[in-house]
Parts: C-alpha cells; sequence; structure tokens
C-alpha cells in the first residue's frame, strides 16, 4: 500500500478530480494549503503588486493499493500539467509507503480496507 | 402611477432664470415633505446594490465573489455616469425616431435642470437621480444569470450598451409621459416601480445572455456550492429595506399613495418568504434559509408593478402566487439544464411576468373606475390584461432581441465568455488580481 499526497494549482483540482474519477479512482481527501514552492504569483491591491509569500494550493491525500499506484500517479500528472507542457508552480507528488489502513466501521485491515 | 413628467418643469424654469419673472415663482412650490420622502428613497434604492452585491456575492464559490461583487458595484459606476451624461435624457426627454426613445438636450449632463422644480413639488434633480438608481440595479441583475464564468472588461461594455439600448428606450416606452405604453388603453399599461422595465427586461436579457453564453464548466454535475450564506441572507435583508423606496419611492410623492405601496411591499414580501418555505417543506422536507430569501424576492419582484394599484390581500396574493411560480421555474431549469446561475431568469423574469400579469385581477376598485372614466364610460378587468399582457410582451421580445444582439457583438469583439484556464482559476484572480476570502488559506 502506498499513500499518495499531490501538491497541485487550486484551478486544477475540478479537472484533476474528474480525471481521477474517470480511472475508478474516487477515494481521496482534499485540503486548502498554502506553501513555499519556485512560483511567483502576483496579487495587486490598491495598485500596489504583492506577491504573496505563501500561495495558496491543494493538497490531495490518496491511500492505494501497489497496484494503483501507476495509474494514479499518471492521471494526477496528466490533469494537473498546465497547458503547453507545464509551468512553475504545477505542483509535486510524493509517493510513501504506507503501513497499516483500517475502515472503522468494519475494522479490517490492510488492502481491502482501501 | 408614476406622474407624467412634465417637460415643461425644466423649461419653465430655464424661462424663469432667464426673464427674472418673479410672479412665476409664485406657481412652483417646494413640497419638503415629497422632498425629504424622495432624498430617503433615492438612497435606499442605492443600497440595494451592494445589498445585491452580497446576495450575489454570497451564492457563488468561494473564488469568484469579488468577481461577482463587482459586477454589482461596476454598473453604480458605469450606469450612474452614463445616466447623467445621455440616461435620464434618452429616458424622460420628448420621444424621438418614432417614439423609440426620448431625447431632450437639455438633459444632457442635467444641465437644464440646475434650479428646476418638477409639480410634485421636489427637485429635478431628486426625480432624476432616484430614476437613476433603478438605471444602476437593472444590469446589476442580469448578471446573476451569467455569474462565475464572463471576462470582466466584456462585462462592463455589455452593461454599458445594454443601459443605453434596451434599459432607457423600456424605461422611456412606460414612464415618460409620452411613451406607448404609459398611454395603452385607458390609463396606460400599469408598471408602478419597475416590473416590466427592470425585472422582466432583466430577467429575459439574463435568460438570453446565460443560453447564449452557455454552461459554467462542470455544471450540472459538479456541485457548485455558496461561498457564504451568511452574507446572501444579508444581503436579501438589505434588499427588503431598500425596496421600501424603490416602490413607496415611486409614487413621487409622499402620502396616501406612498403609505399604499409601502404595505403592498411589505406584505407581498413576507407572503411569497412564507409560501416558498411551505412549498419547499413539504417538496424536500426542509425548509432553506435560501429558499426563505427567495421568496423574499419572488414576493418583492411580483410586487414591484402593482404596488401602486393593489390592496394588502392583493399584494399577500402576488406574493404567493409569484412564489409558488418561481419555485416551479427553477424546478423546470433544472429539467432543461440551462445555466442561469443565480436564477435572474427564475425570480426576476418569472416572478415580473406574474406581478405584471397577475395585478389585473386585484386593482383596487378607486383606480378601475378612474380608468372607466379615463376611456370614457366602461373598462373592464380584461381590456386592463390585455394591455398588462401586451406591455409584458414588448418588454420580453424588445429585451430578449436586443441583449441577444448585444451580447453577441461583445463576444465577438472583446469577449465575453471566460477562457476556461480564468473560469477554473476563478474571476477574482483571473480579471482583478485579488482574494475575497484572504482567511481560506494560511498567507
Amino acid at each position: 500500500m502506498k499513500l499518495i499526497t499531490a501538491i497541485i494549482r487550486e484551478e486544477m483540482l475540478d479537472q484533476v478530480r474528474e480525471a481521477l474519477i474517470d480511472a475508478e479512482i474516487t477515494r481521496i481527501t482534499v485540503n486548502r494549503v498554502s506553501g513555499h514552492g519556485r512560483q511567483e504569483s502576483l496579487d495587486i491591491y490598491r495598485g500596489k503588486k504583492v506577491v504573496p509569500n505563501l500561495i495558496p494550493k491543494i493538497r490531495l491525500d490518496i491511500a492505494v493499493n501497489d497496484e494503483f499506484v501507476d495509474i494514479t500517479v499518471n492521471t494526477i500528472i496528466k490533469a494537473a500539467k498546465s497547458n503547453s507542457g507545464g509551468k512553475v508552480g504545477d505542483g509535486k507528488i510524493f509517493i510513501m509507503p504506507l503501513e497499516e489502513c483500517i475502515r472503522i466501521r468494519t475494522e479490517e485491515r490492510g488492502g481491502s480496507a482501501i | 402611477m408614476k406622474r407624467k413628467i412634465l417637460y415643461s418643469g425644466a423649461a419653465a424654469a430655464l424661462l424663469l432664470m432667464m426673464t427674472g419673472n418673479l410672479w412665476a415663482a409664485e406657481e412652483i412650490v417646494l413640497d419638503s415633505g415629497a422632498t425629504a420622502w424622495m432624498l430617503t428613497s433615492t438612497a435606499l434604492v442605492l443600497l440595494m446594490v451592494p445589498g445585491l452585491a452580497m446576495f450575489y456575492g454570497g451564492l457563488v464559490r468561494s473564488k469568484n465573489v469579488i468577481g461577482t461583487m463587482m459586477h454589482s458595484f461596476t454598473a453604480m459606476g458605469v450606469m450612474a455616469v452614463l445616466w447623467v451624461i445621455v440616461g435620464y435624457s434618452m429616458s424622460f426627454g420628448k420621444g424621438v425616431l418614432g417614439g423609440w426613445f426620448g431625447w431632450e438636450p437639455s438633459y444632457i449632463f442635467l444641465s437644464g435642470i440646475d434650479t428646476a422644480i418638477m409639480p410634485q413639488g421636489i427637485p429635478e434633480y431628486v426625480f432624476s437621480m432616484f430614476q437613476g438608481k433603478f438605471a444602476i440595479i437593472t444590469p446589476a441583475l442580469i448578471a446573476g444569470a451569467f455569474a462565475e464564468r464572463v471576462r470582466f472588461r466584456g462585462y462592463v461594455l455589455f452593461i454599458a450598451l445594454w443601459g443605453l439600448i434596451v434599459y432607457n428606450p423600456l424605461c422611456h416606452w412606460v414612464w415618460s409621459g409620452d411613451g406607448f405604453l404609459f398611454n395603452m388603453g385607458a390609463a396606460g399599461a400599469i408598471d408602478f416601480a419597475g416590473g416590466t422595465v427592470v425585472h422582466i427586461s432583466a430577467g429575459v436579457s439574463g435568460l438570453v445572455a446565460a443560453v447564449y453564453l452557455g454552461a459554467r464548466r462542470g455544471y450540472p454535475k459538479t456541485a457548485m456550492r455558496p461561498s457564504n450564506l451568511v452574507m446572501t441572507l444579508m444581503g436579501a435583508g438589505l434588499l427588503w429595506v431598500g425596496w421600501f423606496g424603490f416602490n413607496a419611492g415611486s409614487s413621487i410623492s409622499s402620502g396616501l399613495a406612498t403609505a399604499q405601496a409601502l404595505t403592498a411591499t411589505q406584505v407581498a414580501a413576507a407572503a411569497g418568504a412564507l409560501v416558498w418555505m411551505l412549498v419547499e417543506g413539504l417538496h424536500q422536507g426542509k425548509a432553506t434559509a435560501l429558499g426563505f430569501v427567495s421568496g423574499i424576492l419572488a414576493g418583492l419582484v411580483a410586487v414591484t408593478p402593482a404596488a401602486g394599484v393593489v390592496k394588502p390581500a392583493g399584494a399577500m396574493a402576488l406574493g404567493a402566487i409569484a412564489s409558488v411560480l418561481c419555485y416551479l421555474a427553477i424546478i423546470m431549469k433544472d429539467k432543461l439544464g440551462y445555466d442561469d446561475s443565480l436564477d435572474a431568469f427564475g425570480i426576476h423574469g418569472v416572478g415580473g411576468i406574474a406581478g405584471a400579469i397577475f395585478l389585473t385581477f386585484f386593482i383596487r376598485k378607486s383606480w378601475m373606475a378612474a380608468a372607466a372614466a379615463a376611456a370614457g364610460g366602461q373598462w373592464s378587468i380584461w381590456q386592463q390584461l390585455g394591455v398588462q399582457v401586451v406591455a409584458v410582451l414588448v418588454a420580453i421580445v424588445y429585451a430578449g432581441l436586443l441583449t441577444y444582439l448585444l451580447v453577441l457583438l461583445v463576444e465577438k469583439t472583446v469577449g465575453l465568455r471566460a477562457a476556461p484556464q480564468d473560469e477554473m482559476a476563478g474571476l477574482d484572480h483571473s480579471f482583478h488580481g485579488e482574494h475575497g476570502y484572504g482567511m481560506l488559506n494560511a498567507s
């Protein structure tokens, strides 16, 4: 089992979510997060350009069985990449080993609980 | 009824200044009571615009809240400036081009009304500013139909053109002394405070624009939840308060007619809200807050054309009828699948049509008697119904057709529909470089 964490652009959420559903990856957790990357995102307040220190992003957490890692990752990459081959700020994907997964209702453990 | 606006008002004042003819001054008496109420009404109607901004702003997703509120606020800038330059002249000047719109050179920049007092005893400035507020809120209402998916510059151009060639002519036909709907039938089409001019025209225009521009990305599959219903409720409250200026102010006086209109307004809004709650409760099992305020609006919209001619029981009936019809219209929208995002047509179009038509059956006897006298003895409610239907159809056809042409023009020139990338990122960031809800993220 793996835990896949993806940091993506806010505006790409709908697109990524729809693509994941099409790929039958339907169990996801979504968070609003802020962070530092290499991207600069300009806001304007009373005529002054402001570069926020922290840029709003969306974080997806998806726990999957090993055989679904590739399709999940490829789907996210395809849907979250900006037009014309990607831009700074499109985000990152982290994959971590997942020790255990428990479904609270039935108390079942492991791959079948995902 | 709105009183006939006499061009002689301005002309007489000008004459007075030029000749310094003092005895004429006695004939123009300023009514300070009426003036005070009309000043208040003018402010109340303006209050409806930020009220509408809050109402609409709360209903869209958080990435579009600034863009949506700006649709209302921008109208305060654009329409107010246009109104002073040519709008008042086009609306209340003498009919030109076969009565298409009005024209009165001394109204350009309001230059000729500096000292004018109208026959109703109020300065013409007050009347002009009061009417100007209606010209502001009408295009702002349209924005609800195509919320969350238009380019800002396209929107600004659209409302400017719409105000000039849709609102001003309609206003002229219905409210100016020589407008053809003002004089239709025995005593004119009844549109006390803007059922046809404001709500039907805005609702139908919104529908046409929404259908032409297409649905928002993901509609109706993706759930688009309101960002802040609390703000929507406060906005609806401001709209109700402001509506007293809208309707009771439209008596252009401070007296019996004002009180009648104010009472009808209160009763219709309350009945609309209750009936909506009841219908929704029976249909869905829960009474929602958004349903309650939608009922308030449906009632207020329906009583707008009727406030001057119906008694409280009639106003109550109108509010109830409008709520049921608007509720059905919104169900119908979901069936048909067009994306009238915030139900500009579902509430303002349908509510306005319902009010303008059904008011016929609740007109107070004294009005019908006066109409009969004007017609030379006989005037039935069926004849008046005919006049009302014609006025409604004129508003629907004219606003619908011209809006289609304008949307086409704006889309092909500066562009009205937002690019998919901008729409996904949200209007706030894409067109304004701002974020409405800073506190949603650590910053």
